[in-house]
């Protein structure tokens, strides 16, 4: 690329914004010009329309297309159920839905469980905000990131060698030999988990801190006064309060588990039995070409955020109507 | 509002403006272009001159071989005038099927597999080869390699560079110092690895790490194998599903191959236990033999580029390779091998000219000559190439009664080409037997 090159692409962008500012200030001219009868509904109309046609472009159609796609053979031919019957009958596959719920059940549960935990006992201690802090760090890493620190966590170096692996360094002070973590099955997957929890903690952290400072000192106080130990105000008391939040944060993890792709790749790549859904779909994508196979694989992960959804909608939907 | 205010408001902007403008230019490389009096144009005078041509290539050459990518038509641009712009990606092999059917493909797409070219023309996406280039390839290259490069009878690409696989890297120092001799056979091979054991050292080191394609040098050593233990016609019918992936002469080449890298006593020098053939990057592989702490590493000839600056490669230096032996003393050399092939997804004159010029024996030349790789263009002299492995090479793949056949995991679908095939082998060496790994890969063909 030449300076002339770099020149004509900022004169090209500069150009393009000053043009679509143009034309959205001519929309909105207009607008304000149109008749006065219907004009609520012409307005409706212009300020809603860019957001439904990119739901519609880029949301309804994708998911019609890949729902299709689920049932058609690597030529586009329609095949039935073909790819789920070889979803449920791989072995590779059905270790690969198995892990799924491993995940999900272990790292939306563990890290509010220890995100919660550690809010209470900081709560109010000196040096919150420090503490607060530390655990949140983790969150501002990228998934990616996140992995490559972790994979030097469980390096391998032979016995006798240097280890550079923190895991093996300190499974040796014990006077045990190096393992091969990543790739020693089942324990390499709650390996992978342990990093999406590090990550996730400090989101539930934060939030339910949040949460807990907005319970009402009357309520707490009162209760204190019942003659309640610390145990029964956190259970009567402060886990009721928060419930909301707990929701929240739950099925936020439990989606961005379901969704977990950039962990599993970097470390493992989904060899040695760690393979998870998103993982799957988009080696068979991508990699293995066959994608009706990876938008099998995607329909199934559809299937199962769904319900975690539509929980929080009635959940909210219910806390709406109480107020 | 004071005059000076006024200013302080323009200025700051302004001035703004230039210091990014200013560190932007400095992002831009300024290469003057080169100079058509100064450069010999007589090799490019049939391509014609075009004003103003832009073609634009992408493949999965990245880094230093890219360069020299660049290098190698830098005159051709000069004299043409066609202005050809490359993008190296790791993931070009995943993304261009999905450019393609965007509409958003370059002009080129050098493709390293033929099943990749072969499911791209299914798409109906690329553009047949124009006659320059099938004149190119009926006269420089092999029956066999004009198959690769063309899906139901049309031609579409010419193979640029070619790898052969299937050697194995010593120390020929080592060698002498110990008084092992290169083996002939197969079996020679086996006795040799068996005597290294005996005089206490793990024969091989082996990795087979390389990202979300883990295992892929484990594939090319099986395909080795088969090729030389059952011979091309069963090879031919195993790539193309005519016998099962479970067939018992399949079965016995993963035997064959396990009896190495499944066997602590034979791997995996300096580098750990047998787990460790999977855990080590397949650049690191054969990096144990300078230390003296293996002997042997099976990689294909571009593994060359592998070894640390300052190693001499040569029959009496630091490394060198020998073909994996055949299995009778003297039999008909078979190896596997690899390619690339430039393929168009537009159509255009400068794009035909660019893909003549890249299929010529002038390209072969040039490229070859600038060091790393080489190509089985039948007019390339052998020595242009930059070492003795790779002359060697160059003439294995020119040999006249050398039986070559493409990688063949790159000939079968994606589907286990590019996922089961690797993922088998990733679970054969963590421990599966021979039998449930062939089983498993075999259930994932595709059925179509």
């Amino acid at each position: 690329m030449t300076t002339a090159d770099l020149i004509g692409k900022i004169i090209q962008v500069v150009g393009g914004l000053a043009i679509f500012a143009a034309i959205v200030g001519l929309l909105f001219f207009f607008l304000d010009k149109a008749p006065k009868r219907g004009k609520d509904w012409v307005q409706l109309v212009v300020f809603l329309a860019p957001a439904l046609i990119l739901v519609l472009l880029g949301l309804i159609y994708p998911a019609i297309r890949t729902s299709l796609l689920a049932f058609t053979n690597n030529q586009g031919d329609f095949n039935g159920i073909d790819n789920f019957v070889w979803m449920f009958t791989q072995p590779a596959i059905l270790s690969t839905l198995l892990n799924t719920v491993i995940w999900v059940l272990l790292v939306p549960t563990v890290s509010t469980i220890v995100g919660l935990a550690y809010a209470v006992f900081i709560d109010k201690s000196r040096g919150e905000k420090f503490f607060k802090a530390l655990v949140f760090m983790p969150m501002a890493i990228s998934m990616v990131g996140a992995g490559i620190i972790w994979k030097f966590v469980y390096d391998y170096r032979q016995s006798g060698d240097e280890q550079i692996g923190l895991l093996n360094q300190i499974v040796i002070w014990f006077g045990g030999e190096p393992v091969q973590w990543l790739q020693t099955s089942p324990i390499n997957t709650f390996l992978l988990i342990i990093v999406m929890i590090w990550i996730q903690t400090g989101f539930a952290m934060v939030v339910l801190s949040a949460a807990i400072k907005a319970v009402p000192m009357e309520q707490l106080e009162a209760a204190e006064i019942d003659g309640t130990n610390a145990w029964q105000r956190f259970t009567n008391v402060t886990l009721p309060g928060i419930r909301g939040s707990l929701v929240v944060v739950i099925t936020t993890i439990s989606i961005a588990t379901l969704k977990v792709f950039d962990i599993v790749r970097t470390m493992t790549a989904g060899n040695f039995n760690t393979s998870v859904i998103a993982n799957e779909m988009y080696t068979q994508a991508f990699r293995a070409a066959e994608p009706g196979r990876g938008s099998a694989l995607a329909l199934v992960l559809f299937v199962l955020v769904l319900p975690i959804v539509i929980y929080n909608i009635r959940l909210m939907n219910q806390q709406r109507e109480i107020r | 509002m004071s005059l000076k205010k006024t200013h302080r408001r323009v200025l700051a902007p302004l001035a703004a403006a230039s210091i990014l403008g200013l560190a932007l230019t400095g992002c831009t490389g300024d290469v003057a272009a080169g100079d058509k009096e100064n450069t010999d144009c007589s090799d490019y005078e049939t391509y014609g001159t075009f004003d103003g041509g832009e073609v634009s290539i992408s493949g999965t050459i990245v880094d230093a071989e890219a360069d020299r990518l660049l290098e190698s038509w830098a005159d051709f641009e000069t004299c043409t005038g066609i202005d050809i712009s490359y993008q190296g990606t790791k993931e070009f092999e995943a993304q261009i099927a999905v450019l393609a059917e965007a509409g958003n493909a370059p002009d080129i797409g050098i493709v390293p597999q033929p099943g990749l070219l072969q499911r791209l023309a299914t798409g109906g996406w690329l553009q047949p080869a124009p006659e320059a280039v099938e004149a190119n390839v009926d006269e420089f290259w092999g029956e066999d390699w004009k198959t690769y490069g063309s899906h139901d009878g049309t031609f579409y690409a010419a193979p640029l560079m070619a790898s052969v696989k299937g050697f194995v890297w010593y120390s020929p120092t080592d060698f002498e110092e110990k008084g092992y001799e290169v083996p002939e056979t197969l079996d020679e091979l086996t006795a040799l690895s068996e005597q290294i054991v005996a005089d206490g050292q793990q024969p091989w080191c082996v990795g087979f790490g390389s990202g979300d394609a883990t295992g892929w040098p484990g594939t090319d050593w099986v395909e080795d194998y088969v090729l030389r233990q059952a011979g091309a016609d069963v090879y031919d019918q195993w790539i193309n599903h005519e016998i099962p992936f479970n067939d018992p002469q399949i079965v016995a080449a993963f035997d064959a191959v396990g009896e190495i890298i499944k066997n602590p006593d034979m791997v995996n020098g300096g580098l750990g236990d047998v787990s460790s053939v999977i855990s080590t990057e397949m650049a690191d592989g054969g990096l144990p033999i300078l230390d003296g702490e293996c002997s042997m590493h099976h990689q294909a000839s571009f593994y060359e580029g592998f070894w640390p600056e300052g190693t001499e490669v040569s029959p009496d230096g630091d490394v060198f390779a020998f073909l994996l032996p055949s299995v009778e003393a003297g039999g008909e050399t078979a190896v596997t091998g690899g390619g690339e092939f430039p393929v168009a997804f537009n159509e255009g004159e400068e794009v035909d000219a660019v893909r003549a010029y890249l299929s010529s024996d002038t390209w072969a030349n040039i490229r070859v000559s600038l060091g790393g790789v080489i190509s089985a263009n039948k007019g390339l002299d052998p020595e242009n190439a930059s070492s003795d492995v790779l002359k060697e090479s160059i003439e294995i793949l020119q040999g006249e009664d050398t039986v070559f056949r493409f990688d063949g995991s790159d000939l079968m679908p994606a589907a286990v080409g590019a996922d089961s095939f690797f993922k088998g082998i990733v679970a054969w060496v963590s421990g599966d037997s021979t039998q449930e790994t062939v089983d498993a890969i075999e259930s994932s063909w595709p059925q179509d």
